[in-house]
């Protein structure tokens, strides 16, 4: 009886949030109008760095749901997104680089100016192509969820999971990290892809096309915020939460554990890549450091500190995360890194279900009631799913 | 092929050996058709490496193990096994606790597995009846909206049988049902067990003798991996190799 009234209130709960979610989309979509129509001189007036931030946290919610899609609702604590959301960054970052045409420093038409700073005498073959938007925007999804079917499907064929899978997604992109800093690879080595002019014919460094794109982030946001409620409530997202709980079970049923986590697997790729492609213009760059081990990290933090398993969490980690970063590096730049430590091991020891989990709001994510260390192997997925049979 | 007198079941000298251990000895034995059969024997028997064997979570070295006389499960994975017909329910219960009741059965629901005929699945008035009727037939309507992680252990057993019967298979593997359950859950269970067999065959691994008696089926009893005896309960409770091994000792 305590588990209906529990769902029940929950239930309540979030149909309760609904018009704050409303109210906080409203106002999200009308924060650009404060740059764009208030005088600078104005008490409103918000600065053109304020709405590049936030453009970037709503690209960082969407990897916060993607990662969430794959860890809150299937298990699968991937390490290595950064790679998807960089992979779709990079992409992005080839167009707007083709787009410069010949008003790169060396005038060349054809090569990006780092290729003709080497000596490279024609353009790679997989260069070709990027001067199509369309083409881009389909290599944004491609690439990322390509890579993401290959990995997946050796690693899940062969029931790799729990930590050791954490592990090799770390591997992953840590190999792309150093792959892509050398120069031989075409993207442009250690300074990766910059000094972008304009997309779609806007010019990138104009008020009017940052709120263009902070607007594309927030409409993007929604879109797959929706996407995932749809996948989640399906009975497909019934069969992953099911995979995420007892993996054997599941296949005694006669699913398919590998093509469900699969299927998570390449559709949360696709989105990390949606979100590195929108986040690459704001930012006017696309790096190896977007590879690096630590980033993705970072990024499963977000998702940890909102609530794993709750869509809404998720968002909310990744703005409560990066709004603490952005505030506290201004004062304590050295502090960060132990901050977010902290975050992370008091939220693992002391939250088990995140910001969402003081709310009451109901979480499909595990239930863990007592707050201890065990949390903490649970969190990272250790704990065997199902009951391992005797052996005689 | 498929001839009505075929057995559902027919394991020929399988051979399991873990680190020089021999699990199954050349274990041999048969399942007709809508037979309730109770598998007993002490334990490291094999009991379970049998089960193993025949939902291919493991690979025997030696010997067949034919389904209705056609599929060789030796060969097959673990979700062709099941959606060939064949449902097995762990020793201890394993259910989804984070699903409701409802939802635990519609899982199990005989259905088109596919990830995207998945995603796109409705239940449909049929297919509500049937997790309705099954629900009534474990005894948990009540509990429909409850999540299977608030449920009694005797009910989580249920649950998980349930589970099996809208899995519609054609041979139950039911491992240790009673085990943990209170007198007349027990007996309950044998109800249900006895009620469910005759429209499909059901294999029980059971230690609890009162739980056997009760079942009053052939019984067949397992002994370092092989068929030790063969017969009705008082049959083998008075076969002296019996005695010996297990109910002597």
């Amino acid at each position: 009886m305590s588990a209906r009234l529990n769902q029940s209130l929950g239930r309540a709960l979030v149909s309760g949030a609904r018009p704050y979610i409303l109210a906080v989309i409203v106002i999200l979509a009308l924060l650009p109008l404060l740059n764009l129509a208030v005088p600078p001189s104005s008490p409103f007036y918000l600065p053109d760095f304020a709405i590049k931030l936030i453009g970037k946290w709503l690209c960082f919610a969407i990897l916060a749901l993607a990662i969430d899609l794959v860890w809150g609702y299937v298990g699968i604590l991937s390490l290595g997104h950064g790679a998807f959301f960089a992979l779709g960054g990079y992409a992005m970052g080839m167009y707007l680089m083709r787009a410069i045409g010949d008003r790169g420093h060396y005038k060349n038409p054809l090569l990006p100016d780092f290729m003709v700073f080497l000596n490279w005498k024609e353009l790679p073959w997989y260069w070709h192509g990027f001067d199509n938007f369309l083409f881009a925007l389909l290599m944004v999804l491609l690439i990322p969820g390509l890579l993401a079917f290959v990995f997946g499907w050796l690693a899940f064929r062969s029931r790799i999971t729990g930590v050791y899978l954490s592990i090799i997604t770390q591997a992953m992109t840590f190999a792309l990290m150093l792959a892509f800093f050398r120069n031989d690879m075409g993207f442009g080595g250690n300074n990766g892809l910059t000094d972008f002019k304009d997309i779609l014919g806007f010019n990138l460094h104009t008020d009017g096309t940052r709120a263009g794109l902070y607007w594309a982030s927030l409409a993007m946001l929604i879109a797959t915020f929706l996407l995932c409620r749809w996948v989640v409530g399906s009975k497909l997202g019934r069969v992953l939460t099911a995979v995420r709980d007892a993996e054997s079970r599941v296949r005694f049923l006669g699913y398919s554990v590998t093509n469900y986590k699969l299927f998570a697997f390449v559709l949360s790729a696709m989105i990390a890549g949606v979100a590195g492609a929108l986040y690459v213009p704001q930012v006017g760059i696309i790096n190896p450091s977007e590879f690096s081990p630590a980033a993705s990290i970072e990024a499963v933090i977000w998702v940890a500190v909102g609530g794993r398993g709750s869509l809404v969490g998720a968002i909310l980690g990744a703005f409560a995360v990066n709004g603490a970063k952005s505030w506290l590096t201004s004062y304590a730049p050295e502090l960060w890194l132990f901050i977010l430590g902290g975050i992370f091991v008091a939220v693992t020891l002391f939250l088990p279900r995140g910001i969402v989990g003081l709310f009451g709001q109901k979480s499909d994510g595990p239930r863990i009631s007592k707050p201890s260390l065990a949390n903490l192997s649970k969190m990272l997925g250790t704990v065997p799913p199902a009951p391992k049979e005797q052996r005689p | 092929m498929n001839k009505p007198s075929q057995p559902v079941l027919y394991l020929d000298d399988v051979t399991v050996s873990f680190d020089g251990f021999k699990a199954l000895n050349g274990l041999s034995f048969v399942v007709e058709p809508g037979e309730l059969r109770t598998i007993i024997g002490p334990n490291g028997a094999g009991k379970t490496t049998m089960m193993d064997v025949i939902t291919g979570k493991t690979r025997p070295d030696k010997g067949t193990a034919f389904f209705k006389g056609v599929h060789d499960l030796t060969k097959l994975d673990e979700e062709t096994i099941a959606n060939l017909g064949i449902g097995r329910k762990f020793q201890r219960p394993t259910v989804f606790d984070n699903h409701t009741v409802s939802e635990n059965l519609e899982l199990a629901l005989k259905a088109d597995r596919r990830a995207f005929r998945t995603l796109f699945a409705r239940i449909g008035a049929a297919q509500n009846e049937r997790i309705e009727a099954v629900m009534e037939q474990i005894g948990l309507a009540e509990r429909a909206r409850d999540l299977a992680g608030s449920l009694s252990h005797g009910q989580r057993q249920w649950l998980e049988i349930g589970m099996l019967l809208m899995q519609d298979p054609e041979l139950l593997l039911v491992d240790e049902p009673v085990a943990g359950m209170t007198d007349h859950e027990t007996e309950q269970t044998a109800a249900l067990l006895k009620q469910i067999a005759g429209a499909r065959s059901v294999v029980v691994v059971e230690h609890d003798m009162e739980f056997v008696r009760a079942l009053a089926t052939k019984v067949t009893v397992l002994h370092e991996g092989s068929v030790l005896s063969e017969g009705t309960v008082d049959h083998v409770q008075n076969d002296p190799k019996v005695i010996e091994v297990y109910l002597g000792r």
